[in-house]
């Protein structure tokens, strides 16, 4: 499953990131490396990007980049909304 | 955006920098990731006395300064820009490693470091711990943010950690200044014998960003470190600033004050600031001969100080209100909402406040393009912001539209023709723009697309002293390095406008060079409807767009068959519909600016881009007005 399709509410953990070498390394400074447990928590307005929560830290990506995130999702936590 | 298969991070290798060695401490490097209050602890370090200026050939930007606000003026503290790691794939950590290993030329080699850590995030910020130590330089790690920490509960053991890293451990708060003695008096134990340098500079041992997290883990879990709980005021608060329908209203009314403040406060500042300057100097010219003294120093030398100080309460105004949303978290909030709607001109979610800010000056706006930090998309931005409708494009408009078009209602009174023209010339630089950044995206610039990547920091309140400091700064960078071009420029144009000096006394504009030049390029604008009046109203507007009204205002006032008409009245004596519309086509796409071209020159450290822009805005200038000249007379009449 990919990052992208992961819903508003539902958390998991980062298996892959295939993107290049360049990007990968700034996300992995941003916490998101093999292992890495995220929650989706919110979209934007527009519905894209959307806020990720990676350990302790928000991050904002846009879908043609979360499309590129390999994960594997916990079972979805009925979002409070 | 296509998904690439990552490949293994290779160290380079590694050969060590022979530096002559020295027996004192004078340099003093701090570094830090991005977001880890560096910079609030290098105003507290070096107090307002800094020195910015650009690395040699990159758009890097190179603050250094003494420290006096320690008691230390003897050392030179140099901040290097936010970095992740030392893996040298952006220009930011190429200029770092350079100056670590004492390669940047004009920059002293390092003698001592400080490591600054958002002690919040440890995990995550101790990974550049590891490559900053294998540099083999002294160094001290500063956790900063403490009262974060310890205001949300969290907890870390300095002593333990200082063990654990093998360097000494400070924990301070650059916010509140606290912890500051302790890097004094790490500082002193150098005192005035620092002894021989260790070894020579060494190349940073890098490491995978998986290994370096995974020593970062370790570190913090041995030490006994606890993160502190993300406060849920922040989260709370989010979900009203991102709410599907709330989110945009407040962007909305954030983003409409902004712009009002800058526009409409901000303008009749600078007009007013223009009226006082000009009457001080008409008043200190006085008290000088009159003769071509007088003139000099009053139209030459003191317009051209003018000519650089209205822009101040545009860009401090604009600095105040970015430096508001930057520090309170909310800019980062914006670049989010708006990202969908500037994707779609090609642009990431960080332009917009640059752009929005553009239809006031160009001037302020490209240097509020700092806050993005993706090099490619800033560079694409400050190529399209001189296309948005700027204020010094309006007496232009106005004057043109008031003499040439009429006053007439359409759609039942809904629209008068005048507005609607008005409106359509926004537009037609809106298009540009838009035109602009696609042609970027589908060319040039597209050879490395980067993904927006947004990290959202906590809200917090903003400090006075943080707000003060980023005016200053950027005020004095805008009259330094901007001002200094823009007095040069203006005062080059002047000279050029009344020499050659016929018995004692300046030419008058038609005689003088610039004149003799309008005449020269008539051939040249013959086409686009202009005559050799409207260019010299061209050359002279080069250095600001508003003042070929003066320049017009002149020509036809000595001119004696126009000179008892109004300058609408001339202007329609001597003009077809065709030039006329042609003229302010020809404002909408020219870069008749050359402040502009001085802040690009200064932001991105080349003439390569002012250069670039200069010639593609005028001549996109002058094909649209050829083709609108050539249109309309054909049609009319």
């Amino acid at each position: 499953m990919m990052l992208s399709e992961a819903q508003v509410g539902q958390s998991g953990v980062v298996e892959r990131i295939d993107l290049s070498e360049e990007v990968s390394h700034h996300l992995a400074h941003l916490g998101f490396l093999p292992g890495a447990s995220f929650e989706v928590l919110r979209r934007a307005p527009a519905g894209d990007p959307t806020v990720y929560r990676i350990d302790g830290v928000e991050v904002g990506l846009r879908n043609e980049t979360a499309r590129c995130i390999v994960i594997e999702a916990r079972e979805k936590i009925e979002a409070a909304r | 955006m296509s998904c690439h298969v990552p490949t293994v991070l290779e160290p380079p290798p590694i050969d060590d920098v022979v530096v002559p060695a020295r027996n004192t401490l004078r340099t003093v490097i701090l570094v830090g990731p991005p977001n880890s209050g560096k910079s609030t602890l290098f105003n507290r370090l070096t107090g307002l006395r800094q020195k910015v200026a650009n690395y040699p050939g990159v758009t890097v930007e190179h603050h250094s300064g003494r420290m006096k606000g320690i008691g230390r003026p003897d050392l030179t503290l140099i901040d290097l820009p936010g970095i992740y790691s030392l893996a040298t794939y952006s220009e930011d950590a190429r200029v770092a490693v350079d100056v670590l290993t004492g390669r940047m030329p004009g920059v002293p080699p390092p003698d001592v470091i400080l490591l600054v850590l958002d002690v919040v995030h440890m995990d995550r910020q101790l990974m550049l711990a590891q490559t900053v130590f294998s540099l083999g330089l002294p160094t001290m790690v500063l956790l900063n943010m403490s009262d974060q920490l310890e205001l949300r509960g969290g907890k870390i053991d300095p002593l333990t950690l200082s063990h654990e890293l093998g360097h000494p451990v400070a924990l301070i708060s650059s916010a509140k200044g606290t912890g500051l003695e302790l890097i004094s008096s790490f500082l002193n134990q150098f005192g005035a014998s620092a002894g021989e340098r260790p070894q020579p500079l060494r190349l940073p041992v890098l490491q995978s960003p998986a290994a370096s997290r995974k020593w970062a883990r370790q570190v913090t879990d041995r030490t006994n470190y606890r993160a502190p709980d993300a406060p849920v005021w922040s989260r709370r608060l989010d979900s009203v600033l991102l709410h599907r329908i709330w989110g945009p209203l407040v962007f909305l009314a954030v983003v409409i004050t902004v712009f009002q403040v800058v526009f409409s406060l901000g303008q009749p500042l600078s007009d007013g600031l223009g009226v006082l300057l000009t009457r001080v100097g008409a008043w200190a010219a006085t008290a000088l001969p009159d003769n071509w003294i007088r003139a000099l120093v009053r139209d030459g030398l003191w317009n051209g100080v003018q000519s650089v100080l209205v822009f101040l309460p545009q860009i401090l105004l604009l600095f105040l209100f970015i430096g508001i949303l930057e520090d309170s978290g909310y800019l980062a909030r914006a670049a989010l909402i708006a990202d969908r709607a500037m994707r779609a001109i090609g642009l990431n979610g960080k332009a917009f406040i640059p752009l929005l800010s553009a239809y006031a000056c160009a001037v302020p706006a490209i240097m509020a393009t700092r806050t993005i930090e993706n090099k490619r998309e800033r560079l694409a931005t400050i190529l399209v912001a001189p296309f948005m409708t700027c204020s010094a494009r309006l007496p232009v408009y106005t004057l043109i539209i008031a003499a040439f078009v009429p006053d007439k209602r359409m759609l039942g009174n809904l629209f008068g023709l005048r507005a609607s023209v008005m409106l359509g010339l926004y537009m037609l630089g809106f298009l540009a723009a838009l035109v602009t950044a696609k042609l970027l995206n589908s060319s040039i610039l597209k050879a490395k697309p980067v993904p927006f990547i947004l990290e959202l920091p906590q809200y917090r309140w903003p400090t006075l002293r943080g707000l003060a400091l980023r005016l200053y700064d950027r005020g004095m960078l805008f009259l330094k390095k901007a001002g200094t071009i823009i007095l040069g420029v203006t005062f080059l144009v002047w000279i050029f406008s009344v020499l050659p000096v016929h018995g004692g006394q300046f030419s008058s504009i038609t005689d003088s060079l610039v004149g003799r030049l309008g005449h020269w390029i008539e051939p040249v604008i013959r086409p686009l409807g202009f005559n050799w009046k409207i260019g010299i109203g061209l050359l002279s507007s080069i250095v600001a767009r508003e003042v070929i009204v003066g320049t017009l205002g002149t020509l036809y006032g000595v001119d004696p068959a126009t000179h008892s008409l109004g300058l609408q009245a001339a202007l329609r004596h001597d003009m077809g519909l065709g030039g006329a519309i042609a003229l302010v086509v020809f404002f909408a796409f020219a870069m008749q600016c050359t402040s502009t071209l001085a802040i690009v020159r200064r932001e991105t450290n080349s003439w390569k881009l002012p250069a670039v822009q200069f010639f593609y805005m005028t001549g996109t200038a002058y094909v649209a007005a050829l083709i609108t000249n050539q249109v309309i007379s054909h049609f009319i009449r």
